[in-house]
């Protein structure tokens, strides 16, 4: 399977869905 | 507003942070944007331009700009008194600003420590200004490239939990 991080476009998508993922963690943290 | 109060001092901090990130992020950001698209398509005979002096001259605003961004970013963290709830992650505090800096905080110092661990220490192998086969320069290629690429992607929601950090909830 080819890395996602060798496509800047996957890389930039993954940045934002890490971003959900993050905000998801703030909000159940505080 | 004095111009020498505590709170003067703090935004010259804040302002020299974001400064320091611009040209942090900015040579992050060309090298993912601009240089490695671009480096394929340049002809062979003019390839050694980019290694031999654009290379080493982004790599040295790249890092110190993460140094100085790391350094203000903490010292405007401990005038502001959030350092240490920061660093927790706001837990038990009840606040939703200190969970929201300290994510951006801890995505933030990932990236420095990729920078001067991982990036840097392959870019000099690559560079040829420490000692490797070409097994290993191509192997120190590869990891200082996909370390930048998780640098890019780890730099979305870390600018996302700083800027809404003062947006949302200072």
């Amino acid at each position: 399977m080819k890395n996602p991080l060798d496509s800047l476009a996957q890389t930039v998508a993954l940045g934002f869905v890490l971003t959900v993922v993050v905000v998801i963690l703030i909000h159940a943290i505080n | 507003m004095e111009l020498v109060s505590y709170e003067w001092w703090a935004f010259c901090f804040r302002w020299l942070h974001v400064l320091s990130g611009i040209m942090w992020i900015g040579h992050l950001w060309y090298f993912n944007f601009t240089q490695a698209p671009t480096v394929p398509k340049i002809p062979m005979e003019l390839r050694p331009a980019i290694g031999k002096f654009i290379l080493p001259e982004a790599l040295f605003w790249f890092r110190w700009g993460a140094m100085a961004t790391i350094v203000t970013g903490l010292i405007l963290a401990g005038m502001n008194g959030y350092l240490l709830n920061a660093i927790k992650l706001g837990i038990g505090d009840h606040s939703r600003y200190y969970t929201t800096i300290g994510f951006g905080m801890w995505l933030g110092a990932i990236m420095w420590f990729n920078v001067w661990f991982i990036i840097w220490p392959n870019q000099q192998k690559v560079m040829g200004l420490v000692q490797a086969s070409d097994d290993e320069k191509k192997a120190s290629a590869r990891t200082a490239g996909l370390t930048s690429r998780i640098n890019t992607l780890l730099s979305i929601p870390m600018v996302y939990c700083m800027v809404g950090a003062m947006h949302f909830y200072a």
